[in-house]
């Protein structure tokens, strides 16, 4: 089946002051798919989803070589309004971070910050939403997280009484509510039991009906379990990237044979 | 430390088992094979060994191969090794028991004297001992292109079955007393043929673990090209005219 391609990175080289993080990737992602990155610790996965959404442009000497284009626009381009750009493109951490404020609060807060669009007047001016249209973004966020059956009669306790797998998903639903277009997780379940992965794993299959998914993770079962296409990252290369069920049946790199078989990493 | 220790372990001991099993399931068929070839028909308590042995080796494999996919999650190289055994020990179990079905059959020296005159078999025999061969050690020394050409050499087997039924077949409608007789040659015949196709299936295996490719279907020739033949069916059919 043919994708439409969402994300493409072009030569991109990433400079850590002058450590050299990334090197001349260059690769397309399909959209509403699911994207895996893999790869041992500090080959650069994590450097690089974190790319996707100019994250890194917080890290102090850090320096990008090369283009990143979602639909086809160049993401580094100074005309780049960094703030739309973080609401199209969602994350989510590897560490559950709610909000210390109420469920309903966490889910709110982001289209609460960015408002609404006026489309009628064609200027695009923003206005604040009516409680109304912030109850449903809320409701809809947490059911398409998976997670309003278990919260719905306690919308106003705190996010961080939630267990950890259902504080994940309340990450997602709060990602979700600003309404992105791609979602990147950066392992998203290394921080939870084997119940709340599997939540989360069905949940991320989900969304690709809807998104662009992106995860970077350690756990090479989770990307074959979940994922359309893998990348697999060595020492800030991008060695290999193909369908999941090419790379894990029948890999082209002795690199990544060795490093998803477990004799390298 | 190198890593996946326990895994490799696991590993090493499949190969070493599954080899071991290879050369048992070989072994006893090319002694069944020498039974007929020699008339050396003290071979057959050795070729029940064997096979008997073939059979523990098949079971054990098998539960090996499970609990590795189970507790290991075997991807790549290692899943197309673990996929070919569990398949591969079928084919050897059956090269087991058809050589036991082949020493069963020949149950006195006069018999087993009357089989090694009949020289279409004894070339039978030289080919499928040749396949087994290719395939045990295609399989054990990882070689796609040998395990490839064992298709060809099949259907070489199969236009020989082919030859030996109908020589059989003519015998036994010229003599009725060598029926007896007739009919276990023809059930040798059949078995070696069937080894031939288990040999094939086995280079199927290897060619696909070792590349990550599945043979060509185009080689596979022979049997599905034959027209059926039903097992009452003349070798010589008569015409319409003959009938009259």
């Amino acid at each position: 089946m043919a994708h439409e391609i969402k994300i493409s990175a072009k030569n991109v080289f990433f400079y850590y002051g002058k450590s050299l993080a990334l090197r001349d990737i260059s690769m397309d992602i399909h959209s509403r798919c699911v994207t895996a990155l893999i790869g041992p610790s500090g080959c650069g996965k994590s450097t690089f989803i974190r790319l996707l959404n100019r994250m890194n442009d917080l890290v102090p000497g850090a320096r990008m070589d090369g283009r990143i284009l979602i639909d086809g626009s160049d993401i580094y381009h100074p005309s780049t309004d960094v703030v739309s750009l973080r609401r199209r493109v969602g994350m989510v951490f590897q560490k559950p971070n709610p909000f210390p404020k109420s469920i309903y609060e966490n889910v709110a807060y982001g289209p609460r910050l960015h408002g609404v669009v006026e489309t009628g007047d064609g200027k695009g001016r923003r206005r604040k939403h009516t409680k109304r249209e912030l109850d449903e973004i809320v409701e809809h966020s947490l059911r398409r997280a998976a997670l309003w059956d278990e919260v719905k009669d306690r919308m106003d306790k705190s996010g961080t009484s939630l267990s950890g797998g259902q504080q994940q998903r309340l990450c997602i639903a709060r990602t979700l509510a600003v309404d992105p277009e791609i979602i990147l997780f950066d392992e998203p379940c290394s921080a939870l039991d084997p119940i709340a992965t599997a939540k989360i794993e069905d949940l991320l299959v989900d969304l690709k009906k809807d998104y662009t998914v992106v995860i970077v993770t350690h756990n090479m079962q989770q990307a074959a379990r979940i994922s359309d296409r893998t990348a697999f990252f060595y020492l800030g290369d991008l060695i290999e990237m193909g369908d999941t069920k090419q790379i894990f049946e029948k890999p082209q790199k002795e690199l990544t044979e060795q490093y998803i078989t477990g004799r390298m990493g | 430390m190198a890593p996946r220790t326990t895994f490799n372990y696991e590993m090493e001991g499949l190969q070493k088992e599954i080899t071991e099993m290879a050369n048992a399931s070989r072994a006893a068929f090319e002694k069944a094979v020498r039974m007929i070839t020699d008339g050396d028909l003290s071979l057959r308590e050795e070729v029940r060994a064997l096979d008997r042995h073939v059979y523990e080796l098949n079971e054990r494999i098998d539960k090996h191969c499970l609990d590795i996919i189970a507790l290991h999650s075997p991807v790549a190289s290692d899943l197309r090794l673990i996929s070919a055994c569990l398949k591969m020990v079928e084919d050897l179990n059956r090269f087991g028991r058809y050589a036991t079905d082949i020493a069963e059959l020949i149950d006195d020296f006069e018999e087993g004297k009357a089989f090694k005159r009949f020289e279409s078999l004894r070339s039978m025999s030289c080919l499928v001992v040749g396949m087994v061969d290719d395939a045990v050690y295609s399989f054990l020394q990882r070689d796609a292109e040998k395990a490839s050409h064992l298709h060809e050499r099949d259907d070489a087997v199969d236009s020989l079955y082919d030859t030996i039924f109908r020589e059989i077949l003519t015998y036994m409608m010229e003599d009725p007393r060598k029926i007896t007789v007739g009919i276990d040659l023809i059930l040798v015949a059949r078995y070696m043929e069937r080894v031939a196709d288990h040999a094939c299936n086995i280079g199927e295996y290897v060619y696909h673990m070792v590349t990550g490719d599945r043979l060509d279907p185009k080689l596979r020739t022979g049997a599905s090209e034959r027209p059926p033949r039903g097992i009452f069916e003349h070798p010589n059919p008569r015409t319409e005219l003959d009938l009259k």
